[in-house]
């Protein structure tokens, strides 16, 4: 199998067709007897179609879902604005840790070369800097950083690596879509929309890795709550 | 809650009491903050009460309208950008499927915009005259590359002033395309997808309208 590279296809229709699969799961897992079905269907696929199951489920769902409330909702109980940041905090801390122990997984296995290979090694970077740079917001704030949970991530293949490259970018930005609405401090806030950003530029580059959509979710990135991403990330904490 | 109920009671106390119970939801917290302000600031003077009124004002149509007339101006640049300047130079290959995908995003950002605009009670802005100097892909992707890392550093920049967490939501919804838009652009051309690293600039909004302004012609 080949690795993917940069390609600057000539083809003009890639746009559209891409974005049918996502439309489908959308469809699927509206109704409990279908999201059983699919879930016979796909049998024991990897961590990377997990993870993009759950976020469509949740994506797809009713707002309620998504949205602040829930987030909050099923966040530590705030009893002041420095708690509720600081669960947001170590949330974002714990993403970040799993992004990077995935980059560092991704770019030790040999399986890129050239550009691609200097592309994930800049994103692995950047996800470090991420950790870093919450880290001290937590300290910063009095609290205890949470620790790395030394995520296990599937490396076989150029492709299957890409994929699940690609999920984990769009989760992340998904879950500080998420947090937002959420955090109190408006300096803790430019630094999530900064690192937000960042995200979804990392999966949009991934994607045309892939040969999946830049924009999966349309024309509005939609945003996933704690307790979806929670369940998202469950593969790789195992 | 009668203006009778409120001026009677200690109105500081009740405001943050209540704020805890009452859903964020931009429109309901406004009235209910500005409601508690008027009465305290009877009680306890003005110089008290002045942040949250204009927190209050700001959310009934002032603050975040007008943050968001701004990002609508951005939104009408990057639509006939992509969607009338696209079509004159003669885009091909993924320049093309880019600028008609992006196009359509861009106008769909628009009617979004537009809309919660109206639904603060405020007026959307017309759409301005643009004029994009540029006559081939070439040029065309190096100012589409502009415009979209411009737009992201517009959002973010503005975003943290917005009253409404709803609203904020739907910033973050819609700048999170514009980031996509970028990487996609600057790695067609050969340009770092992160050109400021690990982290995205916020920018002011002069510093915004000396990369557009030019463009703006009405």
């Amino acid at each position: 199998m080949s690795s993917p590279s940069i390609e600057q296809s000539t083809s003009e229709a890639g746009e559209e067709s891409v974005r049918q699969p996502a439309g489908i799961v959308e469809r699927l897992v509206r109704d409990d007897v279908d999201r059983k079905r699919f879930l016979k269907m796909a049998g024991g696929t990897g961590a990377a179609s997990f993870t993009a199951f759950v976020l469509a489920a949740c994506g797809s769902s009713s707002k309620s879902s998504s949205t602040a409330s829930t987030a909050a909702a099923t966040a530590t109980t705030a009893t002041s604005s420095d708690s509720g940041d600081l669960a947001i905090l170590n949330y974002a801390l714990t993403l970040e840790y799993l992004e990077t122990t995935f980059y560092e997984k991704v770019n030790a296995s040999g399986l890129y070369s050239g550009k691609v290979a200097s592309l994930l090694k800049t994103f692995g970077g950047q996800e470090k800097t991420h950790v870093e740079a919450l880290k001290g917001a937590v300290e910063k704030l009095g609290g205890t950083p949470a620790a790395n949970p030394n995520g296990k991530f599937p490396v076989n293949s150029a492709t299957q690596v890409a994929e699940l490259a690609y999920e984990v970018e769009n989760l992340g930005a998904a879950a500080y879509l998420g947090q937002a609405a959420n955090i109190q401090s408006p300096e803790i806030l430019a630094t999530a929309l900064a690192i937000h950003t960042v995200e979804a530029r990392h999966a949009a580059s991934i994607a045309t890795l892939v040969k999946k959509s830049l924009t999966p979710d349309g024309a509005f990135a939609k945003p996933a709550s704690m307790s979806m991403v929670m369940a998202a990330i469950k593969p790789f904490l195992a | 809650m009668s203006h009778n109920t409120l001026s009677e009671t200690a109105p500081a106390d009740l405001a943050n009491s209540e704020l805890a119970a009452v859903e964020v939801s931009g429109l309901t917290r406004s009235s209910f903050i500005l409601r508690g302000a008027l009465a305290a600031g009877s009680v306890y003077g003005l110089s008290a009460v002045t942040p949250f009124v204009s927190q209050a004002l700001a959310e009934t149509g002032g603050g975040d309208a007008e943050i968001l007339n701004f990002a609508l101006t951005l939104e009408y640049l990057e639509s006939d950008f992509y969607n009338v300047k696209g079509k004159q130079v003669g885009l091909s290959g993924q320049a093309k499927s880019y600028a008609k995908l992006f196009g359509e995003q861009e106008q769909a950002h628009i009617n979004a915009l537009r809309t919660v605009i109206k639904q603060l009670g405020a007026k959307p802005v017309a759409k301005p005259t643009f004029v994009f100097p540029v006559s081939n892909q070439s040029s065309f992707l190096a100012l589409a590359s502009e415009l979209e890392n411009t737009g992201v550093g517009a959002y973010n920049g503005a975003a943290p002033s917005l009253t409404s967490k709803e609203i904020l939501t739907a910033a973050g919804s819609i700048v999170q395309i514009e980031a996509r838009h970028a990487a996609a652009i600057n790695l067609l051309i050969e340009k770092s997808p992160t050109p400021s690293g690990g982290f995205d600039v916020p920018l002011t909004k002069s510093q915004v309208l000396a990369k557009a302004g030019p463009l703006i012609k009405t």
